[in-house]
């Protein structure tokens, strides 16, 4: 198995924390991984992204021409990848950022309306959780467990009882994401 | 945390990882896109607090190498790292330190040029590694590595290395190496030499005359142009040593191969996949990646142009180490050139459409 | 006959310090290094630091400085002693760093390396030759060349509109907090060496103190860059060198730490 993700959108919107926190979980369960940022001097509101392989073998380029899923969360991102995703591949989108939605129709788009379910919920923080959740029910890359397993590894012990409210934002997102 | 734990990190933190546990006695450094991740790595460890190790931010890339220069005339084992522009104005202090024959680790996480250029990753010092860079007739030893792994393994080695010759050795990885993150095992802890140890190890440094032994002096000044000469069929002499020892490189399914890429460090990861997709096209193509770019594999790449019909040199620059290809090569095969420029890393798609329309 | 044997015993009143060596010195006759070197070695002697010593020649007349006075050296690039000696002193912290720099050296090209090094609070000394003009290159425009003074490079007179103004830059350190004592001194005169004597050794001292960075500035002669007789050239450093660059301490706050 091999999983190719890329992840894009606003800087701010937890873009790469979210790609850092499942290719922890990638790690947890022994997988091989890699994190590939698109850095730039953007610290917040410039477009991020981030490419995320998880796999049962050693992974050669950590830079890809096309993914089997693109995560996108504007609508620059959107029109970047959504012609990079391969044919029968997955494109996920938050309706919140993109006015315009994708027309492929030899992928399967899904749907996620993480920033709305965030707003409701009164946990702005964990919107990244939401699509996070989202991607794990249509591609149960790793298990729900080892994202709360990389959760209490990468945050800070003083934000370990938020975990709790993470686990809470990623079940959201699995019950909110739909296929169109 | 453990030794043998398995973590995620990106290349830069590695590397300062790898620095605290190799036991590196002092690193000197100032901020730079995209390799400050290696200051700040050491700055939240707190080193000086544990092992002792010496971390200063200093005024400039200029004072930063001329530390590293004391330092090593000390017989510590101390480094710097930065990004190209940087590393352009360290090229003066590398060159007293090559003169001087003092070992030290300087880090180059590449940028794409020329001048203030871009943030983004690139091979474009290829040429200032390997070929000098700086004034005079000399060498460094250059390690790429290709992974996360390699960074936090090779700060060892480079010292290693770089103390057995008493030359300065440089880590040159790209933008792409420094931020991405991969699975890690650092190296186990080795403590930090005593003052004692060093004395005795290193009986040329400049530790003060203890035991009332003659001066040390460390200097790469000699006015004298016999004597000078005699100095650098020394130092050549070593290099040649050098080249016949030390040469490093990795093999990937080159045993069947009828077309080679050579690559190295993020290029070769890159390489890798173009591979996999042009195999799955019936496209018999394999890697040689030097690990060691200088000393450069010319045998392994002489022998490598007996057995196939074509060799592409990957790299994301204009063209640098395909002129060590083909002088190793001396026209046994076709040896072309594939790069991007200004910051951009070719994906692995448009390599196999170059590997299809130059052989 | 041996010099051991001409010099009877009870007749010596004087003699050079055991640190300097008898390599004949490359330095002009009527040269200040000669006799800020002895200096340097009677007081690392007189400290009992000789096996503790990590000194840093610079780019300059005193290049060869190491050929002179029996410690360990490392002969840096130009202008770059400054770092060379606080990556030393922070591995070293034990030892007695120093560095012997002139006014091209420290005032120029390694303007940064200087005033950073000090205020950087390192715990080392800093010895500053200036005779406001480049004497190894063969007498060019110094920072420190005084308006009018005439080199290779202002060979009508250093003017305000063309080169700007000369560099007090002991001045300049005496106001950054990471140095704790600052002087300017001469060695003209009997009176004035003994006086620079007891600085380099209060500077080497404060450093071994771990008080802070140390800046003594001799002011010297450069009579063949001057094109004077070592007489003249010493009368006009007093008239006009000590008339700008004046002498004594800057700062002292030693005994406060």
């Amino acid at each position: 198995m091999t999983e190719e993700i890329i992840i894009a959108g606003f800087g701010g919107q937890g873009v790469l924390s979210m790609g850092k926190i499942l290719a922890y979980a990638g790690l947890m369960e022994g997988k091989e991984v890699t994190w590939m940022p698109a850095y730039g001097p953007e610290q917040r509101g410039g477009t991020a992204n981030v490419t995320v392989i998880v796999s049962d073998d050693p992974v050669s380029s950590p830079i890809l021409s096309s993914y089997d899923t693109a995560i996108v969360l504007n609508q620059p991102s959107l029109e970047k990848f959504e012609p990079k995703v391969k044919p029968g591949g997955t494109l996920i989108y938050d309706g919140y950022g993109i006015p315009e939605p994708p027309t492929r129709k030899d992928i399967d788009v899904y749907r996620i309306d993480a920033m709305d379910a965030a707003a409701e919920m009164n946990l702005i923080k964990t919107f990244n959780m939401i699509v996070l959740g989202g991607l794990l029910k249509i591609h149960p890359v790793v298990g729900i467990e080892s994202v709360l397993a990389a959760l209490r590894k990468t945050l800070p012990e003083r934000h370990h009882h938020l975990i709790p409210k993470n686990e809470e934002a990623i079940r959201k997102g699995m019950e909110i994401i739909k296929k169109l | 945390m453990a030794d043998q734990e398995i973590t995620l990190m990106k290349g830069n933190e590695a590397i300062a990882h790898a620095a605290i546990r190799c036991g590196c006695d002092g690193y000197f450094g100032y901020p730079i896109t995209p390799q400050s991740e290696v200051l700040e790595t050491l700055a939240e460890q707190k080193p000086w607090e544990t092992t002792g190790m010496v971390v200063l931010q200093a005024e400039s890339e200029v004072s930063s190498i001329n530390m590293v220069y004391g330092g090593a005339s000390t017989g510590k084992k101390v480094m710097t790292s930065s990004s190209s522009p940087g590393v352009s104005l360290m090229q003066e202090g590398i060159s007293y330190m090559a003169g001087a024959e003092l070992p030290a680790l300087i880090v180059n996480v590449m940028r794409g040029g020329p001048g203030l250029g871009t943030i983004q990753p690139s091979q474009s010092d290829y040429f200032q590694a390997c070929k000098g860079g700086g004034h005079g007739d000399y060498h460094l030893i250059v390690l790429a590595p290709a992974s996360v792994q390699e960074m936090a393994d090779f700060v060892d080695l480079a010292f290693t290395l770089a103390f057995r010759y008493r030359n300065p050795a440089m880590i040159l990885a790209d933008g792409a190496i420094g931020q991405m993150m991969e699975k890690v095992v650092l190296p186990p802890f080795k403590p930090r030499r005593t003052e004692e140890e060093i004395i005795k190890e290193c009986p040329w440094a400049t530790t003060g005359r203890i035991g009332g032994r003659k001066p040390n002096i460390i200097t790469s000044l000699e006015l004298r142009s016999e004597e000078m000469e005699i100095i650098n069929l020394r130092i050549q002499a070593k290099y040649r040593e050098i080249e016949e020892k030390e040469v490093r490189y990795e093999e990937f399914m080159l045993d069947d191969a009828e077309y080679a890429i050579v690559a190295f460090g993020s290029a070769a990861r890159i390489a890798k996949k173009s591979i996999e997709i042009a195999r799955a096209q019936g496209i018999k193509v394999g890697l040689l990646r030097p690990i060691t770019l200088w000393p450069f594999p010319t045998k392994e790449v002489q022998a490598l142009a007996s057995r196939v019909k074509g060799i592409l040199s990957l790299e994301i620059n204009a063209g640098q180490m395909v002129e060590d290809i083909r002088l190793a090569v001396e026209g046994a095969v076709p040896v072309r050139h594939f790069g991007r420029l200004g910051g951009i890393i070719p994906d692995p798609d448009e390599v196999v459409d170059v590997l299809k329309r130059s052989f | 006959m041996t010099r051991e044997e001409i010099i009877e015993k009870g007749q010596v009143v004087y003699k050079k310090p055991a640190l300097l060596n008898d390599t004949p010195m490359h330095y002009c006759p009527g040269c200040s290094h000669g006799v800020v070197h002895k200096l340097v070695a009677e007081v690392v002697e007189e400290m009992g630091m000789t096996e503790k010593t990590i000194a840093i020649s610079p780019v300059g007349c005193a290049v060869f400085a190491y050929k002179y006075i029996d410690v360990d050296w490392q002969e840096a690039a130009h202008g770059r002693a400054p770092a060379l000696a606080s990556a030393t002193k922070r591995l070293w912290p034990d030892r007695l760093v120093f560095t012997y720099q002139g006014d091209g050296d420290l005032a120029c090209i390694g303007t940064a390396e200087t005033i950073h090094a000090l205020n950087r609070a390192e715990n080392i000394t800093i010895i500053f030759i200036n005779n406001a003009i480049y004497g190894m290159t063969g007498g060019q425009m110094a920072p420190t060349t005084l308006l009018g003074m005439k080199t290779a490079t202002c060979p009508y007179g250093r003017e305000v509109s063309l080169h700007g103004y000369p560099l007090k830059i002991t001045e300049l350190a005496a106001n950054l907090d990471g140095t704790c004592y600052v002087t300017r001194q001469s060695v003209h005169s009997v009176a004035a060496i003994s006086r620079a004597k007891k600085a380099i050794r209060k500077a080497f001292e404060y450093s071994m103190q771990g008080k802070g960075s140390n800046l003594v500035e001799i002011v010297s002669t450069c009579n063949s860059g001057w094109k004077m007789s070592p007489e003249k050239a010493n009368k006009w450093m007093e008239e006009n060198m000590f008339a700008f660059y004046h002498l004594g301490d800057l700062k002292d706050t030693g005994a406060d730490k």
